[in-house]
């Protein structure tokens, strides 16, 4: 980031004056660029990005990405974690607008559930991963169904308390080990000829596969009938709701997919961790989550990538600077949400809805009303 | 206009009264709008036509009284259940998704009538990219037939304002409406406009669909209506054709109030 910011200052500075929106202003030419490309340019970029990541985990990329901890453990946990969790929550967050502070909730769900029938039924990875995501899938309904007629704020308390419920009942059922967690969970088998054992590095390739399938499902969406449900329920709820939009529905839906992945990214780390235990789902985790979706530029996949990427990878970098390394990383934080709200790379239509949001009503003029002000949905009629 | 309503009804109000509170928005409503007719409502401001509406589409839940659309009820019933029996509207301010294109404002109203959920999208299916392409096509139709074709890929705030109430139209029309309502759609428009807004209400009539219409503007609502209730404070005090409500001593009385019984 600094390097960009530099390089920037020289030719363009001039204008602005101010280094952060330039660089800003290159990435938002990035994405131009790219919702522009043609298809063999995008196919060239997919084909670079992938033999990228296959080559990631090579020592010497490692020697600098990572001098204080092993590369390829990084790689795993948090990076790929990170980022599989930051897709799933984008679903919720980006694409359909409901606030979730407890999203963790999903991914313990999943962890433990991997963990509770390998070790106590010996089923094979597999099973438990599916059952894992089912599980996932079902407590999100339960957790959405009865708090999804809330609306913001409410919302993000009750997500919050859910959390709360999920990590205390954990600790306090001796099932599920209690307080001392599940230890022994069974790895997955070996797959291709490699052995899950304790080398990174097939974790790595496992997480990557992962990734890239829920890529093509959280895009696919994105751009369906059902994508356009969120946007239209993020935008107006009720206007949405009144052109035939089951919102409700649509929004349960959003909780349940996005709970899916949650509990997918548990349940593949707790196959790798080999323990869970209660305090391995903190709150600051959800909120870690939440950081790399809005810090990346929530609803736009690639945004929300890079946000999970620099969120996991600049703390593991900055090993060295011991302690005082949270202390920088959150002070980067708030400069960066002071100097790009929106986040790095964010989509355009969410970044003219925050835009709306802080009261810039652009180009619509005086006569026409905001989605905030004055409602229909009152009870006089001017 | 020229024969006389014996087409069935489409919508019924019954005895209709919603109260907020204290507040009386409508006293016992009894509206009938038969099939095929353009019926206009008109009244002061704050007479309760809005609140109708909010009514008919299911954003209130009576305190006494029905709704029926096509012999069927649907007071109570939920605002997308509503939208899919066949009742689409517009808003009298304007509520599009203003970010989104004017090609995807339509397409979710087409929606309404889609089946693709979360699994067809995701794996793909057939029939989602049959829904896709049909209604990517139906979209472009119907920014055609409200008059804004070369506008689709257009964010919908960026259209100039009588751009963005035929948008809001072609939104509902997505929904394959049989009863269309229309809240003040002439509002804001120069005398052109309104022109063709008034050709553009007659052809969606003439597509076989009922519109009903609250508009303050009285020359556009004479013309193109074929029947015209009147509210004041809640109360229906008069029905019939223009003519017949324009002579109304009751409804003078309502839009001038002592200056009628002065002159």
């Amino acid at each position: 980031m600094r390097g960009d910011d530099v390089t920037n200052n020289g030719n363009t500075a001039a204008k602005s004056g101010n280094p952060f929106k330039l660089a800003g202003s290159q990435l938002d030419r990035v994405r131009d660029w790219w919702a522009k490309a043609p298809g063999w340019q995008r196919w060239i970029v997919y084909i670079g990005l992938i033999v990228g990541a296959l080559i990631l985990p090579a020592p010497w990329i490692g020697a600098f990405m990572s001098p204080y901890s092993d590369w390829t453990t990084v790689l795993f946990f948090p990076i790929g974690i990170y980022i599989l969790m930051a897709i799933g929550l984008n679903i919720v967050v980006g694409l359909a607008g409901l606030l979730d502070l407890g999203y963790v909730a999903f991914f313990a769900i999943g962890s433990y559930s991997l963990a509770y029938f390998g070790t106590q039924y010996g089923w094979n990875f597999w099973a438990t991963l599916s059952i894992g995501i089912g599980v996932t899938a079902i407590s999100g309904v339960i957790l959405g169904a009865p708090t999804l007629r809330l609306r913001g704020d409410y919302l993000a308390i009750v997500t919050l308390g859910f959390h709360e419920i999920v990590r205390i009942t954990a600790n306090n059922t001796d099932e599920i080990g209690g307080a001392r967690g599940i230890t022994n969970i069974p790895h997955p088998p070996d797959m291709f000829g490699t052995e899950f054992l304790f080398d990174p590095a097939p974790y790595y390739y496992l997480i990557l596969a992962t990734i890239v399938l829920v890529i093509i499902f959280s895009r696919r969406l994105e751009i369906s009938r059902v994508g356009r449900s969120w946007a239209a329920i993020r935008e107006d709820e009720d206007a949405a709701e009144l052109m035939g939009v089951p919102t409700f529905r649509f929004k349960l839906l959003a909780f349940a997919i996005g709970a899916m992945i949650g509990g997918l990214a548990g349940a593949v780390w707790a196959s790798q961790a080999n323990f869970i235990a209660p305090t391995s789902f903190p709150f600051i985790l959800s909120a870690t989550i939440l950081v790399a979706v809005v810090l990346g530029g929530s609803g736009n996949l690639p945004g929300v990538m890079l946000g999970a990427f620099l969120i996991a990878w600049l703390p593991e970098r900055f090993r060295g600077l011991a302690e005082y390394r949270i202390l920088f990383f959150g002070a980067a934080l708030v400069l960066l949400m002071a100097l790009r709200p929106e986040g790095l790379l964010p989509s355009r239509r969410r970044r003219a809805e925050l835009a709306e949001g802080t009261g810039g009503m652009g180009s619509m003029g005086a006569e026409v009303a905001g989605p905030t002000s004055d409602p229909d949905v009152e009870v006089s009629s001017k | 206009m020229t024969e006389p309503n014996q087409a069935p009804a489409l919508l019924e109000l019954a005895n209709l009264t919603m109260a907020f509170g204290g507040v009386v928005a409508m006293n016992e409503v009894d509206l009938t709008v038969r099939e095929g007719e353009i019926y206009a409502l008109i009244g002061p401001n704050g007479a309760g036509k809005t609140t109708t509406f909010n009514v008919v589409t299911g954003v209130y839940r009576p305190t006494t009284g029905e709704v029926r659309f096509a012999g069927q009820r649907i007071d109570g019933m939920k605002r997308f259940r509503v939208t899919k029996t066949g009742i689409a509207r517009t808003f009298q301010n304007i509520r599009l998704f203003h970010n989104m294109s004017a090609l995807e404002n339509v397409m979710v109203g087409l929606d309404a009538h889609h089946r693709t959920g979360a699994l067809g999208a995701v794996f793909g299916m057939p029939w989602h990219y049959r829904e896709e392409r049909r209604g990517r096509e139906r979209a472009l139709e119907l920014l055609d037939f409200v008059g804004i074709s070369g506008r689709a890929d257009e964010t919908a705030k960026n259209l100039p304002y009588g751009d963005q109430r035929r948008l809001e139209i072609a939104r509902a029309l997505g929904t394959d409406p049989r009863l269309l309502l229309l809240d003040e759609p002439a509002a804001g428009m120069n005398p052109a406009e309104k022109q063709s807004l008034q050709e553009l209400i007659r052809r969606i009539r003439d597509d076989g669909r009922t519109v009903l219409l609250i508009e303050h503007d009285m020359g556009l609502v004479m013309h193109i209506s074929d029947r015209v209730a009147v509210l004041d404070f809640g109360q229906l005090i008069a029905e019939g054709t223009p003519r017949e409500v324009q002579n109304n001593p009751k409804v003078i009385e309502a839009y001038l109030g002592a200056e009628a019984d002065a002159s």
